[in-house]
């Protein structure tokens, strides 16, 4: 209750400088342990009748020792998690330009339909016969998947980007193999993602590097000149991740499928041309897709993703099982190899289940919302807001391979901070101050110093504005040499600069109980 | 298109300030004749409530596990989860974060995949757990991969009673990187003699407990084998739960400890998203896959939390890194530890043994039914049942009398009809009385 007699409603002392606090905490900002430190094994949060003992049936191998970990009840579980969440910068909390990562809004209808009971709590090993409208939306989502991508089959299992890669590299061993050859030569572009190098070695593949031309796109005649009958593929992403559509996307296809090789595309940056181009039409054998980039699945901290990988007619047969075909319109789960159609020759399978499904029904809530004609408008506001920041930036920030259009996302290096005694990195944390969740640095690893930013198409042009002009006031800053507000920063997140030195050097990497003080 | 905030005029104006006349001037690199002169033939923008009537229908097809009588498992299990945990995971500074490649604006996710790597540890009685994988089964793969790495070896044992899809999991990695595998035949009455199969080759040995078939393994003599011989032993789990009452691999020998997650905090959802457990022991820890997270202090002096240990991962080491993961399962993640935060010890033991008294009332039961018998003697909270009949068929009649009644053997085991008339039963906390009832009445009137 408030009452206002006697309230002093004045803003009294409030402009003198902050104190200090007993617990450390700021207000709103509140400091938070860690649950071994506030949990007793003894609470719980969960009640839980519990009938009659039975024999127990465990052959003697009953856990006897203490487990150690620590309860809370269901208040404070509450407040420990709500405290631990406002540490953390989201997509809701403000611009969020992570280049490569398509942090675009997330729908929350999606997120209300991946709940449904009939989606949400149905077991991937219950009879078929009782999910047929799970199968539905599979192949429905396969269906859109490859009228965007203009691809004839897709693999819906893959359960992230780097895992759809694996699936899209295993394919065309696979495929390969059937021809009755092994080749171990896989070529990538010195600005892919590094998953692209790391999922060819995983497979047995050396992996050449072909380094870009000036103009920040790969040369034709540089994969001509790497190009041997030992070239299994090569992978590709495109829009390549200095943010520019790879002009000669086509007659790099054309060169490598002359060699026998096939082409895999990084599908990382699909969202700038989802209803602008197709794939398929650019000579595209395999390309994964992340759900959770380009369909607005949540990123929820580092996962779960989704990467389902559209394949090509050369391809499709090595899809790996489960998946779902049609037979006579009528959707139907193939779990083994042998129980599919003719003429199919699955690699493998990928992981246990059916595929990331729930973020399937996420993904298909974010299609079916915009619609084709939505998903293409999306595609040109991502590709316009990028450009619109290029323009509001460039004379300030140095734009590596010169003022063209970009796609998506717009990659600057560190050139223009020359001499001012900053980094990529403090430039980066002063941003957190600002508000803003900084964008990727220090990738691609082509320039120096890089600073890729992807604002997405669900950013207004007020919020687009004053991202411009916070950026500029900081880069104005750096030139007349503040450097208090770029080499302490930042100043007002819940931590400082974290020492990762440290953590590398002497690993901590789970609590332990404080070990008893000796006696005096 | 309500989640698009530029208008027509935003739009003309932002194309002004750029200098071009057209959108399609900045899709000037993509070849003219590629450009769609038009969106591509799908259906056009739907307000929300015509999604949710689509998506709706579809979901109104297929029977939830909630509303029958459910006895379902094999790698994913029908849990209670506590509301809060779904309220909390919705939370959307959790929900649309990223990686925490910002630490210091991403202390909350850095913090409980601390505290998820210390439970995870403490649950599979080993001494670090990174912060997840994709799930059990990848985990699997992950985790023969790493053996490999260690021991300089590329053979993997498989045990028999590893489940099924686990082992296709490892053998598709295995083929297509030369690895070999042997995978041994199952044994659905849990008498396996694997100390036969491991020799001076084998990098690892590969088993589950409680196995596909539910029996329960000491581990203790296998890994005393393995160690002999200068192999690792990959223990696996794919319930959870059962390490609120059952002997964790930790302290039998293990050396990796491999887990489906599923079972805290997350939903069945027809098989994903999961969240796979991966843990070792120290020694190991620079060879293990995946992120870690670690404690270290902040430029004032004050504790915080960082990703560490990255010159691992593929963004530093590109080719040589120790695996192709980029992702992990956050938000399941999330959930993970939520749940058994809300649980703690107490909880979780009192979980552990209401499934497993379920189980036996169950497995005691359907005993009681002429013709079926139960194959166990050890088990947790699912078994084996052996049915005079094709156990597919039986399944399927149950499940049009309204009981999903459990997986028959053959859906997993296609290749092996020897098992067409096994199946396996699980039963968790969810199930009453009355679901028992009800499975025994059904069964008796299809058999």
């Amino acid at each position: 209750m408030l009452n206002r007699q006697g309230r002093q409603t004045d803003t009294g002392e409030a402009a003198a400088a902050a104190p200090g606090t007993f617990t450390g905490n700021r207000a709103l900002r509140i400091e938070e342990a860690l649950i071994f430190e506030i949990g007793r094994p003894e609470v719980t949060g969960v009640d839980l009748e519990e009938g009659d003992g039975v024999v127990p049936r465990l052959g003697g191998l009953e856990r006897a020792a203490r487990i150690g970990l620590p309860g809370l009840s269901e208040p404070e579980t509450l407040r420990h998690y709500v405290r631990l969440s406002r540490m953390n910068y989201g997509i809701d909390t403000g611009v969020f330009p992570l280049g490569s990562c398509t942090m675009k809004h997330n729908p929350r209808l999606n997120e209300k339909m991946a709940r449904l009971p009939g989606f949400g709590d149905v077991h991937p090993l219950q009879p078929a016969s009782t999910v047929p409208g799970a199968l539905e939306l599979m192949a429905e989502l396969g269906r859109w998947l490859c009228v965007l991508t203009g691809m004839p089959a897709v693999a819906l299992s893959p359960k992230a980007g780097a895992h759809g890669e694996l699936c899209g590299m295993m394919a065309i061993k696979a495929a390969l193999a059937a021809r009755g050859e092994k080749r171990s030569l896989v070529l990538v572009p010195e600005s892919a993602h590094g998953t692209n190098p790391a999922t060819a070695a995983l497979l047995g593949y050396r992996v050449e590097t072909v380094p870009a031309r000036s103009d920040g796109t790969v040369d034709p005649a540089e994969v001509e000149k790497h190009l041997s009958p030992d070239v299994a593929a090569v992978m590709l992403t495109n829009p390549n991740t200095c943010g520019l559509f790879e002009r000669d996307v086509v007659a790099i296809a054309d060169a490598v499928h002359r060699a026998g090789a096939y082409f895999y595309a990084d599908g990382a940056n699909f969202n700038a041309i989802v209803g602008k181009a197709l794939p398929g039409e650019l000579g595209v054998d395999a390309m994964h897709i992340n759900l959770h980039k380009t369909f607005s699945t949540p990123h929820g901290g580092g996962g779960p993703g989704a990467g389902p990988v559209t394949l090509s007619a050369a391809l499709a047969p090595f899809a790996p099982v489960p998946y779902v075909t049609l037979e006579g319109g009528t959707p139907r789960l193939v779990e083994h190899a042998g129980e599919g159609e003719a003429g199919r020759a699955p690699f493998g399978r990928l992981s246990a289940f059916h595929g990331q499904m729930g973020m399937f029904v996420r993904a298909m809530s974010y299609m079916l919302a915009h619609g084709s004609d939505g998903m293409r408008q999306a595609s040109e506001d991502a590709v316009l807001a990028a450009n619109y920041l290029r323009a509001g930036l460039k004379d300030l920030m140095s734009l590596p391979f010169g003022d063209r259009p970009c796609m998506h996302e717009v990659l600057f290096d560190d050139h223009w901070l020359d001499g001012t005694g900053l980094t990529t990195l403090d430039f980066a944390k002063a941003m957190i101050d600002e508000g803003y969740h900084p964008m990727t640095v220090y990738f691609p690893l082509v320039v120096h110093g890089a600073m890729l930013i992807e604002p997405t198409e669900s950013e207004s042009k007020a919020s687009l504005d004053l991202f411009v002009a916070a950026l500029r006031d900081l880069a104005m800053a750096a030139h007349r040499g503040d450097k208090a507000r770029f080499t302490g920063a930042p100043h007002y997140a819940p931590r400082r600069r974290l020492d990762e030195t440290r953590a590398a050097r002497t690993p901590v990497l789970r609590w332990t109980p404080p070990q008893p003080q000796a006696a005096e | 298109m309500r989640y698009l905030p530029l208008t027509p005029e935003d739009r003309s104006l932002m194309l002004g300030r750029i200098g071009v006349g057209r959108i399609d001037d900045l899709f000037a690199d993509v070849p003219a004749a590629k450009l769609l002169p038009r969106a591509p033939d799908l259906p056009p923008a739907a307000s929300e409530l015509a999604v949710e009537r689509t998506l709706g229908r579809m979901a109104g097809r297929n029977v939830a596990a909630g509303a029958v009588p459910f006895f379902v498992g094999c790698g994913a299990y029908k849990h209670h989860v506590p509301a809060s945990v779904d309220h909390l995971i919705q939370r959307s500074e959790f929900l649309t974060s990223y990686t925490p490649y910002q630490p210091e604006i991403a202390q909350g996710t850095l913090h409980y995949l601390f505290e998820f790597q210390t439970q995870v540890a403490m649950l599979t009685g080993m001494e670090v757990a990174n912060a997840s994988m994709y799930d059990g089964s990848t985990a699997t793969a992950e985790a023969v991969l790493m053996a490999h790495r260690v021991t300089r070896r590329r053979k993997a044992v498989l045990a028999g009673n590893l489940h099924p899809h686990y082992r296709a999991t490892v053998e598709t990695v295995s083929a297509m990187s030369d690895h070999a595998v042997a995978a041994l035949p199952p044994q659905p009455d849990g008498r396996e003699d694997l100390l036969a199969a491991i020799d001076g080759e084998t990098s690892c040995v590969v088993v589950q407990t409680p196995d596909l078939y539910g029996h329960l393994h000491d581990l203790a003599p296998i890994a005393e084998k393995a160690h002999a011989a200068g192999a690792l032993l990959v223990a696996v789990v794919t319930e959870i739960v059962s390490l609120g009452l059952v002997t964790p691999p930790g302290d039998m020998g293990a050396d990796i400890v491999v887990a489906e997650g599923q079972s805290l905090g997350n939903a069945l959802s027809f098989g994903g998203p999961y969240v796979g457990l991966f843990a070792t022991r120290a020694r190991y820890v620079r060879q293990m896959p995946g992120r870690l997270v670690g404690e270290t202090l902040d430029a004032e002096g004050r504790r915080g939390f960082v990703l560490t240990l990255s010159t691992r991962e593929q963004h530093i080491r590109r080719e040589k890194a120790t695996s192709n993961i980029c992702t992990n399962s956050g938000l399941c993640t999330l959930a993970f530890t939520i749940h058994l935060t809300l649980l703690g010890e107490a909880g979780l033991r009192r979980l552990a043994r209401v499934n497993h008294a379920n189980a036996v009332r169950l497995a005691d039961m359907l005993s009681a039914v002429p013709g079926v018998k139960v194959l166990n003697d050890t088990f947790f909270n699912e078994f084996a049942v052996r049915l005079p009949g094709n156990a597919a068929g039986i399944v399927e009649r149950l499940a049009a009398r309204g009981v999903l009644a459990g997986v028959p053997v053959s859906r997993l085991e296609p290749a092996r009809p020897e098992l067409a008339d096994l199946a396996i039963v699980a039963a968790t906390e969810v199930n009453t009385d009355a679901d028992r009832a009800a499975y025994v009445a059904a069964l008796q009137e299809v058999l």
